[in-house]
């Protein structure tokens, strides 16, 4: 059977797996719609929450990412896992006993004003809409690379599958088919990465083969990879790639952002009991931590492929690089979707991959070796889908590996459709527009927004603002400079009040939202070169959601000081949501 | 103790407990992956510079294993204090 035939197959497959599930599981309340009845156990949730979190950028991207920035590529490592230390300890048991469904609510409640509520919605509609966009690309590509039809036909089935599932599940439907699509998207992640580990160093275990030795030689895989990479004039693997404060900045801001978004707070309403929103990040962390510990060794392994593969000889040597009209099969089929490109600048008729932006490397490169520039440009984006067919696994592995990148994307995209319905038909709706909505019109009413999110993320898809991994930083920075220090202090502190936590969100957001802006642009042409000589402590947009946070919380610490204290009725909210005891199974509207 | 102090007396034990943890997860990951990573380096274990482990492996088992001492912990002080749920 040819390779698309079979992902057809495994695709038709996994998305028939996915509405089967949507069927048995239709939520028929808003409490069931909202946050499934909260009845879910807490291992499945966390396993929920893995899919929930695990997005296009971990599956895709993130490995690719690791591959070429190496060190500096544990700022997603550890940021993207180290949040959920803060959220089980901070956030998830508080909010979980609050017993409500929504972020914004606690926000509005906590603030005892309506007008927090407002910019709570604010943050999370921007947030989970960034995010979301990021999902949608995802599908597209995948769809576009493997199933061979445009990435607009792509997106298009994306869409009617999350259609599907999230506006007739609601967050019971979504639950149960996150908890089979983490199944498939773990299992096409470690499958290929066992293969490649053994090939290359022996130890089929991903987390030891990247401290192996290089199968047939005694030399360390990292240290091999260190001299290749620095032959051909790129910074060391194991060191490099940014500097100190960047990458201090970076983790916070992706820990405390991930500690911020909506899509994943939500999850730990779901839960029956306190104790359960505790443990449910444990087990999230665990599901996720298996992916997470993988990733850096397909990175190192994708980077050691990709340079044996184009640099079979000796650097420099006449016949050290490979020739163009003998590349694998692989790299041919990828050139196609322009995410590989080569360019003979040498007109030798082979492929010279090296770091031409290190100007004394580039200079000897020229008079030694007569290479006239970098001539492959790889898209990181590849590293994780191509890896299977550049370690010539078989055909059903590939296939596996499509169905578990759109899983990936399809399960975040359906989470995050989730919040921003929520937010709309709950929070704007019935909390503020209408509050004397029938739970009937406000199951609808979440439908409905489902269905237009749906529609939104899909044009976002179609046309993203900046590239999917600057979109996605924007989320991160934003919900680290907004949401988190709001929930955070209306937990942890009694003193903090309504004018304190509204006007701190507010600078949170816009100091963020203008930095990111100023030096990427966005909607507009940006306002300054994007480098570390024009940066704010030389923290870059991706790392300033950090500061973001620290003004916000500075400014809410300074207004509450100057204006009135919060009511006393909200000095006993804090006190119980303390303390565990009194959390209902189930809370009534 | 009245439930008053009681409650007063949990949310302290909650606090120390919480500051412990977290500079557990403050050292492993912005201590040992990232701010001594270069000291933690000199150290090499098996093929991995010790500090690139802490900040690439390490720092995620200790997320997890935190995690759950937390929530154990928890349950216990709960019981303790008698604010638990059921």
């Amino acid at each position: 059977m040819d390779l698309k035939t079979l992902t057809y197959i495994v695709v038709g497959l996994s998305f028939a797996l996915y509405i089967g599930i949507a069927i048995w599981a239709k939520a028929k309340s808003t409490g069931e719609f909202y946050v499934a009845g909260k009845g879910v156990h807490p291992v499945l949730n966390g396993m929920a929450t893995g899919a929930d979190w695990m997005s296009a950028a971990s599956f895709i991207s993130m490995a690719g990412l690791i591959a070429f920035l190496g060190y500096g590529g544990s700022v997603y490592l550890m940021g993207w896992t180290g949040g959920y230390v803060l959220l089980a300890l901070l956030l998830a048991p508080y909010l979980r006993k609050f017993g409500k469904f929504t972020v914004p609510e606690f926000i509005g409640d906590r603030y005892y004003s309506n007008t927090a509520r407002f910019v709570a919605i604010i943050c999370l509609i921007f947030i989970s809409f960034t995010y979301v966009a990021g999902q949608m690309r995802g599908v597209g590509i995948v769809f576009s690379r493997f199933l061979e039809v445009d990435i607009t036909t792509g997106l298009l089935v994306g869409m009617g599958v999350v259609f599907f599932y999230a506006v007739l599940g609601g967050m019971k439907g979504v639950t149960y088919t996150q908890v089979a699509q983490y199944v498939v998207l773990i299992f096409a992640y470690t499958v290929p990465a066992v293969f490649i580990a053994f090939q290359v160093t022996g130890n089929p275990i991903p987390q030891l083969a990247l401290g192996s030795h290089v199968a047939g030689e005694n030399v360390y895989l990292l240290d091999k990879l260190n001299h290749v990479v620095t032959e051909l004039g790129f910074s060391a693997y194991t060191s490099g790639g940014k500097s100190m404060i960047d990458i201090f900045a970076i983790t916070l801001a992706l820990m405390v952002g991930t500690a911020g978004l909506p899509h994943v707070i939500v999850r730990f309403f779901t839960v029956p009991r306190v104790r359960d929103a505790r443990s449910s990040a444990g087990w999230a962390l665990v599901f996720i931590a298996i992916l997470y510990t993988t990733a850096p060794a397909v990175g190192a392994l994708a980077r050691y492929n990709l340079h044996a593969t184009v640099q079979p000889g000796a650097v420099g040597s006449e016949t050290g690089s490979l020739v163009y009209q003998e590349r694998p099969d692989w790299m041919k089929r990828w050139e196609e979707t322009k995410l590989i490109k080569f360019e003979d600048k040498n007109g030798d008729g082979r492929i010279q991959y090296y770091n031409d932006a290190n100007k004394e490397f580039a200079a000897k490169a020229d008079t030694e070796y007569g290479w006239k520039g970098n001539e492959l440009t790889v898209d990181k984006d590849i590293m994780v889908l191509a890896n299977p067919e550049i370690a010539k696994l078989p055909n059903w592995v590939i296939a596996l590996v499509a169905a578990g990148g759109i899983a990936a994307a399809l399960s975040t995209a359906a989470g995050l459709l989730l919040v921003i319905s929520a937010s709309i038909s709950h929070d704007l709706l019935k909390g503020i527009v209408m509050p004397t909505i029938s739970e009937k019109s406000e199951l609808l009413a979440g439908r409905v927004a489902a269905a237009v999110a749906v529609l939104v993320a899909g044009y976002l898809g179609y046309n993203p603002p900046g590239f999917v991994a600057e979109v996605v930083a924007f989320a991160f920075g934003l919900a680290a400079a907004s949401l988190f220090p709001a929930i955070l202090m209306g937990i942890f502190s009694k003193g903090i009040n309504r004018e304190g936590a509204i006007i701190g969100m507010i600078v949170g957001l816009f100091f963020t939202l203008g930095y990111i802006i100023y030096f990427k642009g966005v909607f507009i042409k940006p306002m300054a070169e994007n480098i570390a000589a024009n940066w704010l402590f030389g923290i870059s947009p991706e790392g300033i959601g950090v500061v973001g946070m620290a003004l916000n919380f500075i400014v809410a610490f300074v207004v509450s000081k100057v204006t009135a204290a919060p009511p006393e009725h909200i000095q006993h909210l804090v006190e119980d949501i303390r303390i565990p005891k009194g959390a209902g199974t189930a809370v009534e509207h | 103790m009245s439930m008053n102090e009681k409650a007063a007396a949990y949310w302290k034990a909650n606090l120390r407990l919480l500051l412990g943890c977290l500079a557990v997860w403050f050292l492993v990951s912005y201590g040992f992956g990232i701010l001594l990573v270069d000291v933690f380096n000199q150290i090499q274990i098996g093929g991995y510079k010790l500090g690139f482990w802490f900040a690439q492996q390490g720092s995620i088992y200790i997320f997890v294993i935190l995690i759950f001492f937390y929530a154990s912990r928890m349950n216990k002080l709960d019981r303790k204090f008698d604010v638990h749920e059921d």
